[in-house]
């Protein structure tokens, strides 16, 4: 059966989430799978089985809530209730929910977790600190199937661009909505699909960037392998808006499980004509394919990434012309990353005046954030822009491990910088991030606390923009290559001054003269930590101290007097450099030593000093 | 010339023949058989495909996935995105370079073990993980590595 407008309609309405059975969600992710989330599928299917209510309740997989900090995560709906989440639930735990909640109809309180936040088809009150739009179905339908989807208006923007609404109709509703691009520029989507929409081509194209290569940033990952449909339905939306009869999804190969469920929803929206030839009835024709990344952090800036897609080596080339007039093969395309694409049918369904409702001047919508590293509660989170970073750490997050001190928060990934502690309640947008030096980027955000060395997490980023720079142009392979020894000689202590005014130097040249994104970004890590932290990197020079104790080359290992003379350190030393007769004070030769940290982890009279 | 590539091989390899920007598709569909590509293989994809090998060559060596020599049975990689650097991933390397007795982008001289660095899988959440042939180990400390490879090591001896 292939859907009409008409038939698409009714499906809305019975395809809706029953909310008179109980449901019970596991959060079925790359992470939950990790974390064990399919033992606990099957642990429920057995229990429930076992007491013959599995008839009853509707148990599903679905897609990432976000909470990853406490996968696998369930979430249990039952009607006329709030719905209950529980993490770290393992087969014990299941036995206890089953028993307790589903049987005697007492939730339990010491395995729950709060709710994230609203997703956009209910109402946000001020108090709400999460809003999820582009996360709206994560964690809630079962991402397999297409009939879920619908019951969630799904592909009802399309339905509404194709039937009710001219290109130029949805070119408007993006522009007044204010949607900017989430993948790191922050280019205005409406103006980009515009530039295309009014090119004179024969054939254009609309790619999907899915080649999350930020380390650090999986917001996409969680949208494809939970709502895939979304940005199916976007890509064909802005295929009608721009005249495109062809999608291509370049996605990482590093995402099997997203692959594996793009190419289900693909085969599922073709069969039931809501992609393909003639969608919904109408005479609009669109077809979408994946194209494979192969490991290339390059291939994220869009010229890159065409040429990619073209099968070659994944060189940028000067812009302009911009791909949206002239890009895959030579024609029109329109480049967005998924997290915009995903925004897009609610943008459609809702109003562009709705969608400009929330976040900040210059910058509309929600943001997704990977929040990783030292918080207590790592995941992903959907925030309107303009939420501080106070709230994103400490109200949403629970702070920092082991309660220690907030040193920095880093976004951007390899292209960003640092926002440090006295930054703590700027709104975050793209304006302003930039005025403090760092960026939005793709929406990674790694929590850094006291134990963190911001050389070391420089030369980190440097490593990789190294690694990942194609080479093509000279002040990104040169210059970058450059910088990064001049860090590695910071922190093995043989830098002087002089090096820090020289990273400046080159730093401002790559940003001026690079070819692309890659290398006018790279300097942003040193830029920026520069800026904050000059003070560290002088402790290093100057002093030849790491303060945060995390540069090998600064660190060295003695001995105390609590040694007992065991010989386990001796024993396990892989370099012999530990000399001590048997029950005798042991000790460390400086030279020898490689400073692995065996010593420090085998002696059971914590005798040895890490300093 | 005695061919390396299946049946099903050269089948993929005709269809995708007339889809522009195939190159780097086949070449995955080649890796995802072999486990990398052999050179003899990249020849006969030239031919079947009409490029020239200088230009596969051009593409396995941009590309970070490809590989050009055959990895160990177990493909240990370990996860060096920000996170899991954060988090101490880098001795996990240490360690596990330190317990199988070989470099970064090795393979052991029985053939059963690689290690790899890899960037980030998106599971910064459960900084540090590694994967072993795929499946993912999440929160690893380097005190669970022992356990972690005799388990790998106990299903190659059953398998």
């Amino acid at each position: 059966m292939k859907y009409n407008e008409k038939s698409l309609g009714k499906a809305f309405t019975s395809n809706k989430f029953d909310s008179s059975r109980t449901t019970i969600l596991v959060g079925m992710g790359t992470c939950g799978v990790a974390a064990g989330a399919k033992t606990t599928f099957d642990d429920f299917k057995t229990q429930l089985g076992s007491l013959g209510i599995l008839e009853k309740i509707d148990l599903k997989g679905t897609g990432c809530l976000g909470l990853c900090y406490s996968e696998p995560t369930v979430e249990i709906r039952e009607p006329g209730k709030d719905p209950v989440i529980y993490g770290n639930v393992k087969t014990r735990e299941v036995e206890k929910i089953v028993n307790e909640h589903l049987v005697q109809n007492t939730p339990v309180e010491s395995l729950t977790f709060p709710y994230p936040g609203k997703d956009c088809f209910q109402d946000k009150k001020d108090s709400d600190l999460q809003y999820r739009i582009v996360t709206r179905n994560c964690g809630f339908i079962d991402p397999d199937s297409l009939d879920e989807y619908i019951g969630r208006q799904g592909y009802a923007g399309l339905s509404k661009a194709i039937f009710s609404m001219t290109p130029d109709d949805v070119i408007n509703e993006l522009k007044d909505a204010g949607i900017r691009g989430r993948g790191g520029a922050g280019f205005p989507t409406g103006i980009k699909w515009s530039f295309s929409k009014d090119t004179d081509s024969d054939q254009k194209y609309i790619v999907c960037n899915a080649d999350e290569g930020d380390p650090g940033a999986y917001m996409d990952r969680s949208v494809l392998e939970g709502d895939p449909h979304s940005v199916l339905e976007a890509m064909a939306i802005a295929g009608y808006t721009v005249g495109a009869n062809q999608g291509y999804i370049y996605i990482r190969a590093e995402y099997p499980l997203a692959i594996e469920r793009l190419n289900r929803a693909i085969d599922h929206a073709k069969e039931v004509g809501l992609l393909g030839e003639g969608i919904l009835g109408s005479d609009f024709s669109f077809d979408i394919e994946l194209r494979l990344g192969a490991g290339a952090f390059v291939c994220g800036e869009e010229t890159a990434l065409l040429a990619s897609i073209e099968g070659k080596r994944g060189m940028p080339v000067p812009r302009p012309p911009f791909p949206a007039v002239k890009g895959l093969w030579g024609k029109p395309t329109v480049i967005n990353n998924v997290e915009t694409y995903s925004n897009i049918p609610m943008i459609v369904l809702k109003g562009g005046s709705w969608y400009s409702s929330i976040g900040t001047e210059g910058s509309k919508g929600t943001k997704v954030f990977a929040v990783t590293g030292k918080v207590k509660q790592s995941g992903l989170i959907e925030v309107p822009m303009g939420t501080s970073l106070r709230d994103i750490v400490f109200n949403i997050c629970g702070g920092i491990k082991g309660d220690k001190t907030f040193k920095a928060a880093q976004t951007g990934g390899p292209s960003g910088g640092c926002i440090v502690p006295q930054f703590l309640d700027t709104p975050i947008d793209y304006e302003s991030l930039k005025n403090i030096g760092s960026m939005m980027g793709s929406g990674g955000m790694i929590i850094m606390d006291e134990d963190d060395c911001m050389v070391d997490v420089t030369k980190f980023y440097l490593e990789f923009t190294v690694d990942e720079s194609c080479g093509k142009c000279a002040p990104c392979r040169i210059g970058g290559r450059t910088c990064y020894n001049i860090l590695e000689k910071v922190s093995k202590g043989t830098a002087t001054k002089k090096d820090i005014q020289s990273l400046k130097d080159i730093g401002k040249a790559m940003s001026r003269a690079s070819l692309c994104g890659l290398g006018q970004t790279a300097p942003n890590p040193f830029m920026s930590t520069l800026k904050y932290f000059e003070e560290e990197y002088l402790a290093h020079i100057e002093d030849k101290v790491c303060p945060a104790g995390k540069c090998k080359e600064m660190i060295t290992f003695t001995i105390t007097e609590d040694c007992s003379g065991c010989i386990a350190c001796s024993k396990f030393c892989p370099v012999d450099a530990i000399s001590g007769e048997k029950k005798g004070q042991h000790s460390i030769d400086q030279d020898r030593c490689i400073k692995c940290g065996r010593c420090v982890e085998v002696c059971k009279k914590d005798a040895v000093l890490r300093a | 010339m005695t061919t390396n590539l299946t049946e099903e091989l050269i089948e993929f390899i005709n269809r995708w023949k007339d889809k522009p920007g195939n190159l780097i598709m086949v070449l995955h569909r080649v890796q995802e058989h072999f486990g990398f590509i052999p050179r003899a293989t990249a020849f006969e994809v030239a031919n079947l495909l009409d490029v020239p090998i200088a230009k596969i060559y051009g593409v396995i060596t941009f590309y970070h996935l490809f590989k050009l020599q055959k990895p160990g049975r177990h493909q240990i990689s370990v996860c060096m995105g920000t996170a899991c650097y954060l988090l101490e991933a880098e001795d996990l390397l240490l360690e596990l370079e330190r317990r199988l007795g070989i470099g970064v982008n090795c393979t052991t001289d029985d053939g059963e073990f690689s290690i790899e660095a890899v960037r980030c899988i998106g599971c910064c959440g459960l900084a540090p993980v590694m994967t072993i042939d795929g499946e993912v180990y999440a929160n690893v400390k380097k005190s669970q590595l022992p356990k972690i490879l005799a388990k790998v090591k106990k299903m190659v001896k059953t398998a």
